[in-house]
């Protein structure tokens, strides 16, 4: 082993990964999946989603903040685990109104791809269908607050030139919802609506006009299934 | 007193129901086809994005969707600032391939796997065999020509649209893809089975086979539930049909204009609708002739009254054939409906060989915009009649208004008129009323392919209520006509 790697077990597997890497990182350095909504390319994880939760030392961590460590075992797909990443997914459908049918995200949605892997026909929860207007006043973004899963991901990853942010939460708990300082030139700009509708794993934050102009079959996932033999 | 019930109505798309009240001299007084399903899609759309309804409203229907998708489109072309006249050669070919393609399928369905069992077994023969199961039985060669052919429009759609039920292809301004040559050539090329070809020849056994047992039954074909009316469809500027695109045209049951190159921007000038207290389904008639005279059909047998002449050749020609069978005048028979569905599946299939010949199919710009507006109709020949979407948007791009005056609403009055004539030609009078009797009325209401729910259903799991009610409206005999009961293959 080089210096600066490590080397853990996933499922049994022997893994080598870099030091200061997150667990996340590791299996995926090392051909393994686990599932993340919130974690996005270059961000520093936020832990929001915990779908990736994996159990180290018979406790629930989650993978993408949980720094992997020398001599580690981690537990990732087993039957407990699996069931509970479903149950999160499950809860965040639940939580919002998650019209795939109608929805320009389909075939580029998360969480969807999600629900697709694993299988999730009807939530083992009841739909809480909050009521929750959308915010279409602005020129270029339209914010569908009621398909916001809270990953923060707009927040940490889309700022102006100079480095603020230029979304936040407002509220808390279960009522917290995005924010747009609409007094800011740059976070109404084309530009951030553009960099926000691709930076969202779901359909919260769009692109106003831009809708439906990939055809099916060139979207995300359909080029994924297509090229794992299945279809969305 | 007695009042019959007929629920579900098989064989035809969605959910309704029919009522007829005798006396006690079994004298029929009052016929109703009842619409029980309320959809509400005028309503829920609004707040939404106007690029998001294409895509929703299509969800009216698992049959049609095409339909609905490509006239929200047309609307919204208009919102964007165009018009669906202007759109790019590219743009103006996909939808129709996409256009023609949903009416070839549509029909063929219709024909064949709905009515063709009551023109093959009879309406009167055993209902266990007078289905679309009994007519693979009896006739395969039919059935499986049927089936491909339904086949064969699907693929246009999937190509056109992405997917073969509730594609995306259509967007405000234009369309999303064009097809690659490869695409084009599974359907110009395709295989000795299944290519356009072959298409075009099986339509046209199809009508064969129903000028034969036209010219064995004209009595009936010619006779049953046969009334005049008004017409009403769009053409193309100059006359000829038109599925996709043109003005609205609306003739009496002589033939005369009632109007004529109407921009259908407009066409709440010259259409409104009224609502009854028994049946979800609006009635809409021709403002200048009120609402008692100016009922009107829409539909196969309206635009064949309504056009001056089919722009391809096979379909015009049997088109001449059919329009002498009335010398030149409007055709007010139901069952003529199936003929003039027929030519004009053969229309569609000969457009859609023209089309894939063209290479603005494989080649060219998408979409084209302008000027935005605040308000939008979109207008188009459906495969079941002119349907109409109206769209209000405001400054934030979200949907105020919808109104969409679909096909089947258009035929409400006509298809009411059709029960009651079944009810008192056929059913009058009669003490005991055996389910022949009562597949008659749903021959009547089959004849114009009614979309009764706009949605998607199973095979086999459509219902028809027919209820025998006295004058006090106690229920004296009730039929419900479910899988296993009557037909073997509701639908």
């Amino acid at each position: 082993m080089e210096q600066g790697q490590i080397s853990l077990t996933i499922d049994g597997k022997e893994c080598v990964a870099k030091e200061g890497q997150s667990i996340v990182q590791a299996a995926r350095e090392n051909g393994l999946f686990i599932p993340t909504l919130c974690d996005f390319r270059s961000l520093s994880p936020a832990g929001t989603c915990r779908v990736c939760t994996v159990k180290v030392g018979g406790r629930f961590v989650p993978g993408c903040t949980s720094p992997a460590v020398n001599g580690m075992v981690v537990e990732n797909e087993t039957a407990e685990l699996t069931d509970l990443r479903r149950a999160l997914v499950e809860m965040l459908i639940v939580e919002g109104n998650h019209m795939c049918p109608s929805c320009e995200k389909s075939g580029n949605c998360e969480l969807q791809e999600l629900a697709h892997h694993y299988r999730i026909v009807v939530p083992r929860y009841p739909f809480l269908f909050p009521v929750q207007k959308v915010e279409a006043r602005m020129a270029h973004l339209f914010i569908e607050h009621k398909r916001c899963i809270q990953c923060l991901r707009c927040v940490r990853g889309v700022r102006a030139k100079d480095g603020h942010e230029i979304f936040g939460f407002m509220r808390r708990g279960s009522d917290v919802r995005i924010t747009v300082d609409v007094t800011d030139p740059e976070a109404v700009s084309e530009a951030t609506a553009k960099k926000a509708m691709e930076i969202c794993p779901v359909g919260a934050l769009i692109q106003k006009r831009v809708g439906f102009r990939v055809p099916i079959g060139q979207r995300r996932f359909d080029r994924k299934h297509e090229k794992d033999g299945k279809q969305l | 007193m007695r009042k019959i019930t007929i629920e579900p109505i098989t064989r035809v798309e969605g959910h309704g129901k029919v009522t007829i009240k005798l006396d006690d001299n079994n004298q029929v007084v009052q016929s109703r086809l009842h619409i029980v399903e309320f959809r509400g899609f005028e309503r829920f759309v609004q707040g939404r994005p106007f690029w998001e309804a294409p895509v929703l409203v299509q969800r009216l229907c698992g049959i049609c969707p095409v339909s609905h998708q490509l006239c929200a489109s047309k609307a919204m072309d208009v919102i964007v600032g165009t018009s669906s006249g202007e759109l790019t050669a590219t743009a103006d070919k996909m939808r129709r391939l996409m256009h023609y393609g949903q009416f070839f399928q549509s029909h063929v369905l219709h024909f064949f796997h709905l009515a063709s069992p009551d023109l093959l077994f009879g309406v009167n023969s055993d209902p266990l065999k007078r289905n679309i199961i009994g007519v693979i039985g009896a006739f395969p060669e039919i059935a499986k020509k049927a089936v491909l052919m339904r086949k064969f429009g699907q693929v246009v759609i999937h190509l056109t649209a992405g997917k073969k039920i509730h594609g995306t292809g259509a967007i405000p301004g234009g369309v999303n893809k064009r097809l690659t040559p490869e695409e084009r050539d599974q359907l110009l090329v395709g295989t000795p089975e299944f290519n356009v070809d072959l298409m075009v020849d099986w339509i046209q056994e199809g009508l064969e086979l129903f000028k034969g047992y036209h010219k064995k039954n004209h009595e009936f074909i010619d006779g049953f539930a046969a009334f005049s009316s008004n017409y009403l469809s769009l053409v193309r500027k100059d006359g000829a049909l038109d599925l996709y695109h043109g003005v609205l045209r609306a003739v009496d049951s002589d033939g005369a204009k009632i109007f004529d190159q109407v921009d259908y921007q407009n066409y709440s000038d010259y259409i409104t609708e009224e609502v009854r207290s028994w049946t979800y389904m609006k009635f809409p008639h021709i403002i200048s002739l009120g609402s008692e005279k100016g009922w009107y059909r829409v539909g196969p047998l309206a635009r064949l009254n309504t056009c001056d002449f089919i722009p391809t050749p096979l379909a015009q020609k049997e088109f001449e054939q059919y329009k002498a069978y009335t010398q030149g005048k409007p055709n007010g028979m139901s069952m003529h409906m199936h003929w003039a569905r027929l030519i004009e599946a053969l229309h569609a299939i000969e457009m859609i060989r023209e089309l894939l010949k063209d290479p603005d199919i494989i080649h060219g710009e998408l979409v084209k915009t302008g000027e935005r507006s605040g308000e939008g109709v979109g207008v188009l020949e459906a495969p079941r009649g002119t349907l109409f979407h109206h769209y209000r948007v405001d400054q934030n791009d979200q949907i105020t208004l919808c109104n969409l005056i679909v096909s089947t609403t258009s035929n409400n009055e006509a298809m009411n008129r059709g029960v009651t004539w079944v009810a008192q030609k056929v059913i009058n009078g009669h003490k005991e009323i055996p389910e022949g009797m009562l597949n008659q009325v749903e021959v009547a209401i089959r004849a114009y392919d009614p979309c009764l729910s706009c949605a998607t259903h199973a095979v086999g799991q459509m219902p028809l209520e027919l209820v025998l009610q006295d004058l006090d409206g106690n229920q004296l005999d009730r039929r419900i006509k479910n899988v296993g009961d009557f037909d073997g293959a509701g639908t």
